[in-house]
């Protein structure tokens, strides 16, 4: 595979070509799904082709083709070239890419067990069993779970002499339960919403547990039917560490990538409302904020050897004891801004263009249990599972819906509430975290479906976060 | 790369790849022994997109792909797959590694069979000077809209895109189609604010991207100086871009038949349940259509009313919930869709007979959205969306535009912003509008709502 890459980029600096890279990859994709204790669809997908980048002046110019063969493979280098030499039509000024180590290297995730060498009938058996589980509870109307996997091989060749294969397993899935009232519906998810994913074998799924999770998340779904609102007003918020994954997913993981600082997604995924020349000083939330963002976490889903550029994976502060200091960023856009590159460009499949992606945009834990933190809070909500997630185009303001809440009274759990919601400005809320749970509670949390660019690609990332505390937030938006 | 020198060329190849594929499909060793039915949807994709930001083109792109999708039941038993890959080797295996997945299945208890001969009437629009485009044509358009005004800086994306398809099945079903769309969309920032334009066509040709460049401007520029305004109830007009957001919710989690059979749909067929004004149509034989002329399953695609004058006429069904709802397929059935289940693809509201301006000039006191931002839905059944406003909005006093307004969040039941009474104007100016989920799927106008609920500011 290594030669048709090295054929791609030989066609693309033949036609004029800078800088050039390819990639190779063959990905296959296994996916189950069980509905109401049956089988709804077993998928697998293979997708296989060559990505070419070729960069002349201000523009990369990238062509794909899914045939692989000599003769493709070069004519997709060629028509890289080409499409970037007609960007000269609108030009800016001219990209250079940060250095990098250039390495010559094979790596391979760390897995256990294959998902795809556990036999089919044992993986459908788990969902359709979870599924009938959550079914037999009374009042529940639909019971989905899910397993997903892939197996990614690529191969990357770049014009400065990179030659890299890895092998990446990535595995998860997830189930939920829904009860359909009179005019609404309740719905709970377990390990998270869409489902929780790691790099790794199969061993992911056997730790989850779902079968000894089923009834209960069930039962709760019912429960909420009748449960009252969540209360309206401002109080203590205390999230479950896969929501506050969300949070730092959509109010630091975005707000940091720097091709949106840049302005270079201003049209569509938006731009971000920090400003380079406040690297270094601004402060992004209170003094237990420490944010890295490190694709070397074993097990993590935004763990990998080299990103899409060959850059090696490595951990980079992004604030630090509340204060900003760290980007997301790749060798252009490192270069433009001055600073050393992240490792962090990947792209969604052999035929799109990389972009800067999150790796494992994580918190660091603090100290103490998610019970002392709701021991400690005298009024207040205690919210899990994400139910609905919107910000808006600089990542200052957003709205997130979660499927369940508590009430905190007193330092205890009260009742069961629904429909909570909660919403904020991002840097004042961050500036309000005053608690955060230990190691013992920090989960890796994988969102496998984060949107960007255009076309949409869809990127996995990875939020590592233990529950956390938020004072004084609006709770309880309604429609 | 053409479309000669591509080994998949054009509908004909795509159509002997699918009965290929069914053929061996019926003499793989492993379906001797079984009943084996098979649905094939072979696809090519060409597609080139010139993205531009800070007022230069950054990325350049161009893509060729042939893909093959699969669907075998074995004795009622059920797998898909999909490949890249279409050597007959790399087929052979994925029939193989299918038909085993299949077998080692419980029966499907809801599936419809594989898709019986119905024809098609129609090959679909397409333009062949838009599918081969050049990137130099692309860039040319894409400076015409930066052009439009050098002291702002602009961003978006200018693309175009062909998709030729073939459906092959083993009950018999053989049918072909083509499509093609150019689509431009963009904004001009100033320091403080941005300002969106967008069009659609089938023909690269029919875009203006110096009109849309203007535009864009124009609302840049005006909003360059806003003020915030208290949350609360608004009236408001709303361009085609937000009305199309609108149409988009309502068809993924209203008109989604799977989601109506397990109770998560608003929608109650025969009910009034949206203003009389209102007529909303699944419309693939619309002219401006860029649609291929059948649906995932091979069905052919037909126009029928979603909605008619208010009342909730009809779901959006695939062969699998119309075998569960005891009815017929409507022709809308999506990728991934027995876990989500059909939606509209070509939906339409159709349009009134004002001009927008006239929309605004009835206004008493509101505000003018012209896009919509990140909505997300908190409960299904009551359609109750969550999202914000973005690149222009603006306060409009005595019919008037008097400024432009910072963003705003709402929180907002769709189904009680459209409901009987609530829709004071719709507008005559219908387009291809990009909702915030991508361009060519709906065709909407402007629209006049006596309330929007507004819950926060967005400011920083």
């Amino acid at each position: 595979m290594f030669d048709y890459a090295r054929a791609a980029v030989e066609a693309a600096l033949a036609a004029g070509a800078t800088y050039a890279d390819a990639r190779v990859v063959i990905r296959r994709q296994e996916r189950i799904a069980a509905h109401n204790g049956e089988v709804e669809s077993v998928t697998h997908a293979e997708d296989a082709g060559v990505g070419v980048r070729a960069l002349i002046g201000s523009s990369w110019g990238f062509a794909a083709t899914g045939e692989l063969t000599d003769v493709a493979a070069k004519k997709a280098g060629a028509e890289a070239t080409a499409t970037a030499k007609a960007s000269a039509l609108v030009p800016g000024a001219a990209i250079e890419l940060a250095d990098v180590p250039v390495a010559q290297d094979v790596y391979e995730t760390p897995h256990a067990e294959n998902p795809f060498d556990v036999p089919l009938g044992d993986k459908v058996d788990l969902v359709v069993g979870v599924t009938r589980t959550m079914s037999e509870v009374e009042g529940i109307a639909v019971a989905t779970a899910h397993l997903g996997f892939w197996d990614t091989d690529k191969w990357f060749v770049s014009s400065q002499g990179h030659r890299i294969h890895q092998h990446l397993v990535e595995a998860g899935g997830g189930m939920d339960a829904t009860a359909v009232g009179e005019s609404e519906t309740q719905r709970r998810s377990y390990p998270q919403s869409f489902g929780h994913y790691e790099t790794g074998g199969y061993e992911v799924i056997r730790r989850f547990d779902l079968p000894g999770n089923a009834a209960r998340i069930a039962e709760e779904a019912v429960q909420l039917l009748s449960a009252p609102d969540c209360p309206a007003g401002e109080m203590d918020l205390v999230l479950e560490s896969s929501q506050l994954a969300l949070q730092i997913h959509e109010s630091v993981g975005h707000a940091i990538e720097l091709d949106r600082i840049l302005g270079w997604e201003a049209a569509f995924a938006g731009t971000s409302f920090l400003d380079l020349e406040q690297l270094g000083s601004l402060q992004y939330g209170s003094e237990l904020m420490n944010i890295t963002a490190d694709a070397t976490i074993p097990g993590a889903l935004a763990t990998f050897g080299y990103d899409d550029e060959g850059t090696p994976a490595r951990a980079v502060d992004i604030v630090r004891e509340g204060t900003w200091v760290g980007v997301l960023s790749g060798r252009d856009t490192a270069h433009l801004a001055g600073l050393e590159p992240g490792g962090m460009v990947r792209a969604d499949g052999f035929n799109r263009l990389p972009m800067v992606r999150m790796t494992n945009v994580g918190l660091k834990p603090g100290e103490g249990s998610l019970d002392e933190i709701i021991a400690d809070t005298r009024r207040g909500v205690y919210l899990a599972t994400n139910r609905s997630w919107s910000i808006d185009d600089r990542r200052l303001n957003f709205q997130f819906g979660c499927e369940i809440g508590w009430e905190i009274v007193d330092g205890k759990l009260g009742r069961m509430v629904k429909n909570p919601t909660y919403t904020g400005i991002t840097p004042r809320f961050w500036a309000s975290l005053d608690r955060l749970a230990g190691e013992d509670e920090w989960v890796p949390w994988g969102v496998p479906n984060c949107g960007k660019g255009q076309p949409m690609q869809v990127g996995h990332t990875g939020h590592p976060a233990s529950p956390g505390r938020f004072t004084n937030v609006r709770v309880g938006v309604k429609g | 790369m053409t479309t000669d020198e591509h080994p998949v060329r054009d509908l004909t190849d795509l159509q002997a790849l699918a009965d290929r594929v069914v053929e061996l499909v019926r003499t793989s060793p492993r379906a001797q022994h079984a009943t084996v039915e098979a649905n094939v949807l072979v696809g090519r994709t060409r597609h080139g997109l010139t993205r531009f930001a800070n007022s230069f083109v950054h990325q350049h792109v161009g893509e060729d792909t042939v893909s093959v999708a699969l669907t075998l039941a074995v004795d009622g038993r059920t797998a898909t797959a999909a490949t890249t890959d279409t050597r007959d080797d790399a087929l052979r295996s994925l029939i193989a590694s299918t038909l085993d997945s299949a077998s080692l299945q419980p029966v499907d208890p809801h599936w419809p069979g594989a898709t019986p001969p119905a024809p098609v009437t129609r090959e679909g629009n397409f333009d062949a000077a838009t599918a081969d485009a050049r990137p130099e044509e692309r860039a040319e358009r894409v400076k015409a809209f930066v052009d439009a005004d050098r002291d702002l800086r602009a961003a978006g994306y200018l693309d175009t895109e062909a998709t030729w398809a073939a459906f092959a099945s083993t009950a018999g079903q053989r049918v072909v189609g083509r499509t093609s769309r150019a689509t431009v969309d963009g904004i001009h920032q100033t320091g403080s604010s941005a300002g969106s334009a967008h069009q659609t066509s089938q023909r690269l040709t029919e875009l203006d991207a110096a009109a849309a460049g203007a535009l864009a401007a124009d609302r840049g520029r005006r909003s360059a100086e806003f003020v915030d305004v208290d949350p609360g109830i608004y009236e408001v007009v709303l361009g085609p871009e937000a009305v199309a957001t609108i149409l988009t919710f309502l068809g993924v989690y209203g008109f989604n038949a799977k989601m109506h059979l397990e109770g998560g749909s608003y929608a109650k067929i025969g009910e009034q349940q949206l203003d009389a004004q209102l007529t909303i149509l699944e419309d693939p034989d619309d002219p401006r259509s860029v649609a291929l002329p059948f649906d995932n399953e091979g069905t052919p695609r037909r126009t029928y009313p979603l909605v008619e004058a208010g009342v909730t006429r009809n779901l959006a069904h695939d062969r699998r919930t119309a075998r569960r709802a005891g009815t017929q397929t409507t022709g809308s059935a999506v990728p991934g869709g027995a876990g989500f289940g059909a939606v509209p693809t070509t939906m339409r509201l159709v349009a009134g007979t004002p001009p927008a301006e006239q929309l605004v000039a009835d206004v008493g006191r509101g505000l003018l959205v012209t896009q919509f931002h990140y909505c997300r839905v908190l409960d299904p059944k009551t359609l109750v969306v969550t999202g914000l406003t973005r690149n222009g909005t603006f306060l409009v006093e005595d019919g008037e535009v008097v400024g432009a307004v910072g963003n705003l969040r709402f929180t907002q039941s769709f189904v009680q912003a459209l409901a009987q009474g609530q829709v004071a104007a719709i507008g005559n100016d219908d387009r291809y509008a990009d909702a915030e989920f991508g361009p060519g799927a709906v065709i909407a106008p402007s629209l006049r709502l006596k309330a929007w609920n507004f819950t926060g500011g967005a400011r920083g």
